[in-house]
């Protein structure tokens, strides 16, 4: 019998549905709307060398391609049932198209990260 | 030869008939709001990688007030997906027993909402006050 390939894309699913729960709003808050407005964050939060050394340093590039890839693949998963809820009833170009956005999305976060360097 | 023809339940707008199936779509939907933000964070990445002149020309963009209302609605999203995913856990999970009995779903699903909470207060604390 074919081994299902399930197992694969629910896992990522599950990873980035836990991860996104739990500093999905924190990230948004902060990105989105303190720091940009400077309300309960000062705008220096996010300085260019303040994140740059985040970006340099190993933790900081995990967690930036762990919360960008994951994110993705949580969501692409999502969509592609949620099409089918919808009435929409996607074929194989539907799934390649967001599992293909999403693996993507993932190895253009990792090729950036590294480009950035250490 | 007659052509059958079976009454086949018509399933358009199924979801919209019952408050409860409409929060679930509101649940799924949410994902979208995931994805939208794992894009804007790739394309900070990108804008850093570039350099301190277009990583700051991505922040001026985040500063925008139509930005700013924008991830205002990103976050109640947010919150509804965060809030939602440890909601259903206990309905993914197996049962999980402890000393012979099952774990109540609530107690799992109160886990999660104060581990989210914790999260978030360590990794504002830490942006704010702390070397990243």
């Amino acid at each position: 019998m074919k081994r299902s390939n399930a197992p694969i894309f629910w896992s990522l699913f599950g990873a980035g549905g836990v991860l996104s729960a739990l500093v999905g709003p924190v990230l948004v808050f902060i990105t989105g709307i303190a720091a940009p407005t400077g309300v309960g964050m000062p705008p220096a939060a996010l300085a260019y060398s303040r994140v740059l050394g985040f970006a340099h340093s190993l933790g900081g590039k995990t967690a930036l391609f762990a919360v960008i890839a994951l994110f993705l693949w949580h969501a692409a998963h999502r969509i592609y049932h949620c099409l089918h809820d919808f009435g929409v009833h996607p074929g194989a170009a539907t799934r390649v198209l967001l599992y293909g956005s999403a693996f993507a999305g993932s190895v253009a976060a990792a090729w950036l990260l590294l480009a950035i360097g250490r | 030869m007659s052509a059958r023809n079976p009454y086949v339940r018509p399933m358009e707008g199924w979801w919209r008939r019952n408050p409860y199936y409409v929060r679930y779509m509101i649940m799924e939907v949410t994902s979208v709001t995931v994805a939208i933000y794992a894009v804007i964070l790739l394309v900070g990445v990108w804008r850093l990688s570039q350099g301190q002149a277009p990583y700051e020309a991505w922040l001026a963009a985040l500063g925008q007030p139509l930005a700013v209302v924008f991830h205002g609605f990103l976050l109640l999203a947010m919150c509804y997906h965060a809030y939602t995913w440890w909601k259903v856990l206990p309905k993914t999970l197996p049962l999980i027993h402890i000393g012979g009995r099952p774990v109540p779903g609530l107690l799992l699903s109160t886990a999660g909402w104060t581990a989210t909470l914790a999260v978030s207060a360590a990794v504002y604390a830490t942006v704010r006050w702390c070397g990243l």
